[in-house]
């Protein structure tokens, strides 16, 4: 009979040294490596998340268009869009420190998980230094997340709530997109002086975060110029029938709608409210109005002639006369045909600006680029003179007041530009109780090292 | 008393469309016995012959005009639909706007051929398997049909409006000596409610007073005694699956002005069908109208504001819970037979 001399101490003991041995090599090569994906070789690749599939495609699919279009510009192809009217003159065309710029693409399906799985593929597998893209806040805010803890930079793509540069705001995330509260503040002037200051407003809110601020940020603008808030009913995103929410509006002695709904859902909404015969009837001896906070020309495209006359805002509109959003509806045009959607603008333009803060920094270290991209002042990009605040990475500029046009005469023609509010009037400071108040902090910046 | 009448009118349209789709799932599992998963995405194809139709009468040429320009600055290019060069522009555009209706036209010849086409040549070799077996085939078919209508169709929902004539609302209010503009109710859901009583009621009358419909239903009850009587059932069986999707295809095609018609439409209104079917009976078929009804209108009413304020949520698990407590007291469902699926 052999006697064991394994003892229980012994195997903890042995199972320390060997765990700590085997972990001395990564922690010598976490030490070694400056930050995540430093780009060797003479390219660096960009990760475009956007959604691909689902309610959001079409937004999804623009995007990647002015992503694309972006790529070629900062590798000298094409005329260079955008590149010859921006106010910084530190990209020249010849790709960014040297390196040419390759992307590689994934599919967020409008779904948090989804888009964190794609991210983290993108990140882990093929090397990207930035993310950029989307058409959700609420993947937004799970993929600035999973950028901070991964040490790369987000650029945001279309997200609209507070939150994102409110309380979910991160040091390695940037929106150049504006938010609810900026669309609450640049309409509620507007519809002072279309709808005067005696209104009851019924609000339906998508059922989530983006839904959540924008209305918060709506009822608390048109409350301030006197209006009532009547009621405020949560819709499940994706309900497709909106009628048994929309019913009990006829009787609510409301006589404006405001629709906190986006894509599909925005679509089907006010179709029905239309349906309904809301727009042509008469309450509280005045008529009633339907506004739709935040729009889109995809979502105008697809709601077609409802939208005529209601009132929403835009981070932008190929409409502009300036030289920036000329040069970019010009090279965006010609190539694909159509004038681009606000959420190709921004996608193109936060593109742009990741790598001009690269080539500033003289590093894709993300902590240098988002030092360069902190306070960062900028023109030519289409909406006028532009601040990247340094507190909470979002850009303030002006905001665009639309409306539907009574007589389109293309079919892209169907919103127009009513007010350009000043950015003086959509400033807020960064502790604002909206966005998160005193508490929310940026955090420390993450590169991975 | 008003809300509650504006709730009930709310849910006729969803329980027409809910009824519509049910029946077609009863006929073919009291047929053939084949649960299919599929037969949401049939109700989509339904509303995207509504689509096509559309597309097919707004085919335009293209017309240079000079005096406007596009947004690059280049000449306008105008888009004239054939339609309206061959007959003019008013009868042309009235062609048009009858779109939907026109859908049925094209709708009836693709469901029926599809339905064919489905059930010879994938559900038929699945008779024999367990049901397990025929849910993933046919859940499959439904996302490679979906999938289809995304490549072609793209992902965001369609506008496919009703006819200018059904455009409005009809103020039901005055009628029961409401105010005016309290109880409204669109047209086009009118039309869709009557619409789905006359196919319901077209089919219950082909099953009744048929030879044909009289085989279906002797081989319903008994397959085997039928076949022994030297009858074909099994082709038989295969028109009631054509019939059963050219149902959910009407259904869909006519939905389209109240639900702009995209991909996924097919498999949202599935799960409830399913609840609905299961709800009114297996293999019943007036179980499942009277429960595609019932359900459309609770569902309505579970999205009162003040239903919602008392138990919030409730709009979202109302049908499931009506579901649960009716299997509970009813495991038959509401006009369920004894030995229906019970084997």
């Amino acid at each position: 009979m052999t006697k064991s001399t394994l003892t229980r101490r012994g195997v903890i003991k042995t199972g320390a040294y060997a765990g700590a041995g085997l972990a001395l090599p990564t922690i010598f090569t976490s030490r070694a490596r400056a930050f995540t994906n430093a780009p060797s070789g003479n390219t660096v690749t960009f990760g475009f998340n956007v959604p691909q599939t689902g309610p959001y495609a079409d937004e999804g699919l623009d995007e990647l268009r002015a992503q694309e279009l972006a790529v070629e510009h900062l590798n000298g192809m094409g005329d260079g869009g955008m590149l010859n009217t921006f106010s910084s003159k530190a990209l020249d065309g010849t790709g960014i420190l040297g390196k040419q710029v390759e992307y590689v693409t994934g599919d967020t399906q409008t779904k948090s998980d989804a888009a964190r799985a794609s991210a983290k593929a993108m990140i882990e597998k093929d090397g990207v230094v930035m993310i950029n893209g989307g058409s959700s806040s609420g993947v937004a805010v799970a993929v600035q997340g999973l950028c901070q803890e991964a040490g790369i930079i987000f650029m945001a793509g279309l997200t609209h709530s507070n939150d994102t540069t409110g309380k979910d705001r991160k040091k390695n995330g940037f929106r150049h997109f504006f938010n609810a509260y900026m669309s609450g503040a640049a309409l509620a002037p507007v519809l002072e002086k279309a709808y005067g200051t005696d209104r009851r407003a019924y609000h339906l809110t998508a059922d989530y975060t983006w839904g959540y601020t924008q209305q918060e940020s709506i009822q608390a603008s048109t409350e301030a110029i006197g209006w009532e808030t009547v009621n405020n009913v949560l819709t499940p995103v994706g309900a497709g029938d909106f009628s048994s929410y929309i019913a009990p509006v006829l009787n609510s002695g409301a006589d404006v709608l405001v629709l906190n709904h986006y894509g599909g859902d925005m679509i089907n909404s006010i179709t029905q409210a239309v349906q309904f015969g809301l727009r042509d009837k008469q309450v509280n001896g005045k008529q009633f109005e339907i506004v739709v906070p935040l729009y889109s020309e995809l979502m105008a495209e697809g709601a077609g002639d409802n939208i005529k006359g209601v009132y929403g805002s835009m981070n932008w509109n190929w409409q502009l006369s300036d030289p920036g959003t000329k040069a970019f509806v010009k090279s965006f045009g010609e190539k694909y045909g159509r004038p681009p959607s606000n959420s190709a603008h921004t996608c193109y333009v936060q593109t742009l600006l990741y790598a001009d803060a690269v080539a500033r920094a003289g590093s894709f270290d993300p902590c240098a680029v988002a030092e360069a991209l902190e306070g960062f002042e900028f023109d030519g990009m289409g909406n006028g003179p532009v601040l990247y605040r340094a507190e909470d990475h979002q850009c303030f500029k002006d905001v665009l007041v639309m409306k539907g046009k009574d007589n389109p005469s293309t079919k892209y023609d169907i919103l127009e530009i009513v007010e350009v509010t000043p950015v003086d009037h959509v400033t807020y400071p960064p502790d604002h109780p909206m966005f998160g108040g005193a508490e929310a902090t940026l955090g420390q910046c993450n590169n991975g090292a | 008393m008003d809300a509650i009448i504006l709730q009930i009118l709310n849910g006729l349209d969803k329980g027409s469309a809910y009824a519509l789709i049910a029946l077609g799932l009863t006929l073919i599992f009291g047929t053939l016995g084949v649960v299919n998963f599929a037969h949401g995405a049939l109700f989509m194809i339904g509303a995207f012959c509504a689509v096509t139709m559309q597309r097919l009468l707004s085919l335009s040429y293209e017309e240079i005009d000079p005096t406007r320009t596009d947004f690059l600055g280049n000449p306008l290019k105008v888009e004239v639909p054939y339609v309206e060069h061959w007959f003019g522009p008013d009868l042309g555009g009235a062609i048009i706007d009858w779109s939907v209706p026109l859908g049925i036209l094209l709708a009836i010849p693709v469901m029926i051929g599809l339905g064919f086409a489905m059930e010879r040549g994938l559900i038929k070799h699945f008779y024999k398997r367990p049901h397990a077996d025929q849910i993933l085939v046919t859940f499959g078919l439904a996302i490679v049909l979906q999938e289809i209508i995304k490549y072609f169709f793209g992902a965001n929902p369609i506008q496919t409006g009703a006819p200018a004539a059904f455009s409005g609302s009809f103020d039901f209010g005055t009628l029961l000596g409401f105010d005016p503009n309290v109880i409204i109710y669109p047209y086009w859901r009118m039309v869709y409610f009557l619409f789905s009583l006359v196919i319901i009621g077209g089919v219950f009358a082909f099953l009744q007073f048929t030879t044909f419909g009289m085989v279906v239903r002797a081989g319903m009850a008994d397959r085997e005694t039928v076949g022994l009587l030297g009858i074909d059932i099994d082709r038989r069986f295969t028109l009631m699956f054509g019939l059963a999707a050219a149902v959910a295809g009407l259904a869909g095609v006519m939905y389209t002005p109240i639900l702009a018609p995209n991909y996924h439409m097919g498999m949202d209104f599935l799960v409830l069908s399913f609840v609905v079917v299961v709800v009114g009976g297996m293999g019943s078929l007036p179980g499942a109208v009277l429960a595609g009804f019932m359900l459309g209108i609770l569902q309505s009413f579970a999205s009162m504001n003040e239903v919602k304020s008392l138990i919030p949520g409730i709009d979202q698990v109302i049908i499931y819970l009506v579901a649960i407590v009716i299997l509970l007291t009813r495991p038959r469902g509401l006009m369920g037979r004894k030995g229906v699926m019970e084997d």
